[in-house]
């Protein structure tokens, strides 16, 4: 990976000529594909597929948010159980609004989410910039105490959401609209504005250079606190989305909500050509990583000649073959 | 968690405050278990919760003390903490692992503790003076009995498991045998990690590769509530039946309601942990000979039985 980022520095922004590391991921995609269809036909079908590319869209959006936190050489261990707090004091919060309001308790919920989100992302933000204190241990610190804020909401047990909103939120994530599922609309729309601030505006340069090399960064007038603290908020506000079109797919949230999630997100980040210890973001690429993993799973289900006590030791070997095959094929 | 923590808090300084002020006489029973990290823990806490609160108010010469501990590491300190400057009557323990607390309990034991076991065993059976548990085994089997006679003896399964463990492999086995003989096939079997959204995208992918499946069963209801939400999107109807097990309060409200996809569930109740709290109290204060093993079964709740099973008021 460091190999990919080190040789396109800067100067291949401006000239937008289309490197490997922005076509691998899709390539990756591709070949997947192929040898999905050939392992199993059912593999293609519009259901299937539709099934899997939805269901990628959590790991997808949260994932985008990762991009930025990323970029800017930073890290985010608590995305996973942040999903689950939002997820819970979302679901909390509707239904003790739903008596009075209806189901305008909903749009509410939702409103509501995006704030919270912000608001823990931000917190991640502070800690890691103006308290100085390692990404890594950092966000640790903070994905324990949201695992430990939802299973103390939910008594350990579920945080189901009320009957009367149920079936009005279920489109959220079961829904089309022109035969796409309303999770995949919602994932490239958050890639869309995503990749238009990180390529498009100033603080997408300033992300990179940030993640790149600190010290160039600091002595170009770039301010990193306060740069790596509205990456974290991205975070946050992403990882509120992906909760939002989260709650109606099984309608509650418990205290194994999002496990691991954050090992995926940075997985599909690094799949998708944004080097793990910073510089340029490639959102679309993370995107397409978020999309790999959740078919190497459905592949191994519908392929039979997997033991399914050696599935994950599978899934490992193909995600390591696709990093190398990004790395050497340049 | 802090509930729990501060019941415990408060349970302590209340026994402390009582045993200075009325006499040693009072029989203490301890009862330390995992705290409540998903489903089935939440519901082993609140059952120990109802049970304490219970004979605390039958007994009054009992103090029953409820201690939470979230590691293994924690309830080593735990019992040691419980134990500490005081003689414990009586020890209730579900341990976190059998390695790491064998000899912690132990040394409870040797100062003169009766210890009751339940659900995951010591690695020295000689310490437990009562050992209760369920029967994962039964679990499995009674499901697979039903099945077989739901659907005639024939038809396409498929099946999720939990996280590789005992606890999974014996529902597995005990399913496996059942089943043995008769024309139930089971089309594909993987694990889901008892995980609702694992379960979910699982059962996705069983309905996208196999066109005819006749019934579902998820080891756990966890999962079973993925599988159900997935079955019921594919809008299929070529699945009769999808069964659980363990005994979490939503399926068994959907057996109370005569559903037609799930119409029984087999438990493994966390309330077993009550059942043990009581067994000891009636040796310490009946005389009654509980020592010995006591193994759960697992039978079906169907309609019939199933408000035996039903606690609304239970995390699970």
């Amino acid at each position: 990976m460091s190999t990919l980022v080190g040789t396109t520095p800067l100067r291949h922004e401006r000239d937008w000529n289309i490197g490997w590391a922005d076509v691998g991921p899709f390539l990756a995609l591709l070949v997947l594909l192929v040898i999905g269809f050939i392992i199993n036909p059912d593999f293609l079908s519009a259901t299937n597929l539709g099934n899997v590319i939805t269901r990628s869209a959590f790991i997808a959006i949260i994932a985008v948010g990762a991009t930025f936190v990323i970029s800017s050489g930073g890290l985010d261990l608590s995305v996973g159980s942040m999903a689950a707090f939002i997820t819970g004091i979302t679901i909390l919060f509707m239904n003790s609004m739903a008596p009075e309001w209806g189901l305008a308790a909903i749009p509410a919920g939702m409103v509501m989410a995006l704030v919270i989100g912000t608001a823990c992302g931000l917190m991640n933000g502070l800690i890691v910039t103006v308290g100085k204190i390692e990404p890594f241990i950092a966000t640790l610190g903070t994905m324990g105490i949201f695992r430990a804020l939802i299973t103390f909401m939910s008594d350990g047990g579920t945080i189901p959401i009320d009957r009367s909103l149920r079936e009005a939120y279920r489109p959220v994530y079961f829904g089309t609209v022109g035969g796409i599922s309303v999770p995949i609309l919602i994932s490239i729309a958050v890639a869309a504005v995503a990749s238009f601030f990180l390529y498009k505006m100033k603080y997408g340069r300033k992300c990179a250079a940030v993640g790149a090399n600190e010290d160039v960064a600091r002595y170009s007038g770039i301010s990193i606190i306060k740069t790596r603290t509205i990456a974290y908020a991205i975070q946050g506000a992403c990882v509120a989305i992906a909760a939002i079109c989260y709650v109606p797919r099984l309608g509650a949230a418990t205290p194994t909500t999002g496990v691991l999630w954050e090992l995926q997100v940075i997985t599909a980040v690094v799949i998708g050509g944004t080097a793990l210890r910073g510089g340029k973001g490639h959102v679309w690429g993370t995107v397409a990583g978020a999309v790999i993993l959740e078919l190497i799973a459905n592949l191994m289900v519908l392929s039979d000649f997997v033991s399914e006590y050696l599935v994950a030791g599978v899934q490992g070997v193909i995600i390591i073959i696709a990093m190398l095959i990004q790395k050497f094929a340049k | 968690m802090l509930k729990t923590k501060l019941f415990a808090a408060v349970a302590v300084g209340a026994l402390m405050f009582a045993s200075h002020a009325f006499s040693a006489d009072k029989k203490v029973v301890a009862v330390s278990i995992p705290a409540a990290d998903h489903g089935w823990t939440a519901g082993v806490v609140y059952h120990a919760q109802a049970a304490a609160k219970e004979i605390n108010a039958a007994f009054p010469d009992v103090e029953v003390v409820v201690k939470t501990s979230p590691s293994a590491t924690a309830q080593v300190s735990a019992l040691e903490d419980l134990s500490a400057g005081r003689k414990l009557d009586a020890l209730v323990i579900l341990p976190y692992s059998s390695e790491e607390l064998t000899t912690p309990v132990k040394a409870v034991k040797d100062a003169g503790t009766f210890i009751t076991v339940v659900d995951r065993g010591l690695s020295d059976a000689f310490i437990q003076d009562l050992y209760l548990a369920g029967d994962n085994i039964a679990v499995g089997r009674n499901t697979a009995k039903y099945m077989i006679e739901k659907l005639g003896g024939k038809g396409n399964l498929v099946v999720l498991r939990g996280i590789p463990t005992v606890i999974d492999d014996e529902r597995i086995q005990g399913f496996n045998d059942a089943i043995k003989g008769t024309e139930l096939k089971v089309l594909d079997i993987q694990y889901a990690n008892w995980n609702s959204d694992e379960a979910f995208k699982l059962m996705q992918d069983y309905l996208a590769k196999y066109p005819q499946i006749d019934a579902v069963w998820a080891n756990d209801d966890d999962m079973l509530l993925g599988v159900l939400e997935a079955v019921k999107e594919s809008g299929r109807t070529d699945i009769k039946l999808a069964l659980g097990g363990n005994g979490m309060k939503d399926i068994v409200k959907k057996v109370i309601d005569g559903d037609a996809m799930t119409p029984a569930e087999t438990p493994y109740p966390p309330a077993m942990i009550k059942t043990a709290i009581y067994m000891t109290v009636a040796n310490l204060i009946g005389q009654a000979p509980v020592r010995g093993t006591v193994k759960l079964d697992a039978p079906l709740i169907t309609q019939t039985n199933a408000q035996e099973y039903y606690f609304p008021e239970s995390p699970f």
